[in-house]
């Protein structure tokens, strides 16, 4: 039970990242909103947890172009960043949930068995965002893609981008209480003029579509293309066959989009 | 730790992950909150934490030592309802009731944001709250009045029920 949980309240980064040590056996709660029900229901019983609230990992910073968002800022404060990523994050659920839901815990939450976590993965990738993390083997940077297949272990201090040329974000929602995301995808154009395209929700995380981005210059072709990169699963929102079907749209669709806010 | 609730200050026993409204509903007796789908899913257990509407059974009271949360115990009283409740009344925005208080601190914050009468951007506001009476018409209508700052005579809301302000919708 909760009870025999040891609790620790880090009052910094360096105190969250010693509490943290090597992530063995430790769950980190940011908001709340992924965890507490998995505890509340008794999925989840931790014998160890630190509670980010209080360890000063939230805040955006603007240097130029380049955007750092601190691991617990809230989803909420990310509405306002350029496209995809801001868009993304205004789909997130409803302003109750993105006002407490961190941008650590939409990155580093596991798969969910009944629909698709961690809607911001794709716009990030989009923008080829970088993560920096501590744990097991001192603190590292790497880009975003290498942090989410490796991420068991680590604790998220904070991701940086450079705000991209123009971006555009499109998501298949499943209306619930809030609207989950079936799916979304998120292009960006690179000051150099390459295109970026990632998928939230055909897989077990957000992912490039390198296949896509070949093609990006025909939005239709691309959106085919795109079905090379992915096995889509089946979940409690949409069938894998259904995820299919609609990938090439969301793909067309935002390259569209993409085209329009260029 | 300690937790402010309604201005009353309470040592809170419960392990810290329990949730927020483990706390209220079990340990303090504060009942307004109601434990609906215990996901975040449906609002029903909504409070206010600093002045922010929040899901309390989504909140690991260990991370909320000296809040200051509000629940419906704490809006208004029966003899003095705050705005949003004598527009709740006035309107007829409320059914069953489960969702009543989520709803209500919902709209209290919104309107305490300076949100206006404008239906789209108040569902966007309520836009985490379920009312399985689907009574949502005459809910946004009273959030609308009470965004406008109208102001409501409960003794003749009986006589006239709810069909002064309803905006087209019959």
């Amino acid at each position: 039970m909760t009870a025999s949980a040891d609790v620790l309240l880090p009052r910094s980064p360096d105190e969250a990242v010693e509490a943290f040590g090597d992530g063995s056996d430790v769950t980190v709660i940011g908001g709340g909103t992924i965890v507490l029900p998995e505890i509340t229901y008794g999925r989840l019983r931790p014998t160890r947890a630190i509670i980010l609230t209080a360890a000063d990992l939230a805040g955006v910073k603007r240097d130029g172009t380049t955007v750092t968002v601190g691991a617990t800022t809230p989803v909420a404060e990310l509405v306002d960043l350029p496209a995809p990523v801001g868009p993304c994050a205004a789909n997130v659920a409803d302003g109750e949930i993105r006002g407490q839901a961190t941008l650590g815990g939409n990155l580093c939450a596991g798969e969910g068995a009944g629909a698709p976590r961690g809607d911001l993965q794709g716009a990030l990738l989009a923008v080829d965002a970088v993560a920096r993390s501590a744990g097991a083997g001192g603190e590292r940077t790497e880009p975003l893609a290498d942090f989410l297949a490796n991420r068991r272990g680590r604790l998220l201090l904070d991701v940086s981008f450079d705000a991209p040329a123009a971006g555009a974000f499109v998501a298949l929602d499943r209306p619930h209480t809030h609207e989950y995301t079936t799916m979304a995808v998120s292009v960006a154009r690179r000051p150099d003029g390459t295109v970026r395209i990632a998928v939230t929700g055909a897989g077990t995380h957000g992912q490039r579509l390198p296949s896509a981005e070949a093609a990006a210059g025909d939005p239709a072709a691309a959106g085919e293309a795109a079905l090379a990169d992915v096995a889509p699963q089946d979940d409690a929102l949409a069938s894998s066959w259904y995820r299919t079907k609609t990938l090439p749209v969301l793909v067309r669709r935002a390259l569209a989009e993409l085209k329009e806010a260029s | 730790m300690n937790l402010t609730v309604n201005g009353v200050e309470h040592d809170v026993a419960s392990a810290p992950l329990t949730s927020l409204l483990d706390v209220l509903r079990e340990e303090l007796g504060i009942t307004s909150p109601k434990a609906g789908c215990e996901q975040g899913g449906c609002g029903a257990c909504t409070v206010l934490v600093d002045g922010e509407a929040r899901r309390s059974c989504l909140l690991p009271v260990g991370a909320l030592d000296g809040a200051e949360v509000t629940t419906v115990e704490g809006l208004g009283t029966p003899e003095r309802l705050s705005t949003v409740q004598l527009a709740f009344t006035h309107h007829y925005a409320a059914q069953c009731g489960f969702c009543t208080s989520g709803m209500l601190l919902a709209a209290h914050a919104y309107v305490e944001h300076g949100g206006s009468d404008d239906r789209a951007e108040i569902t966007e506001a309520l836009g985490g709250h379920v009312c399985r009476c689907t009574g949502y018409v005459k809910i946004i209508e009273a959030v609308a009045a009470a965004a406008r700052g109208d102001s409501f005579d409960l003794e003749t809301t009986a006589a006239s029920p709810g069909m002064t302000n309803i905006g087209g919708v019959r």
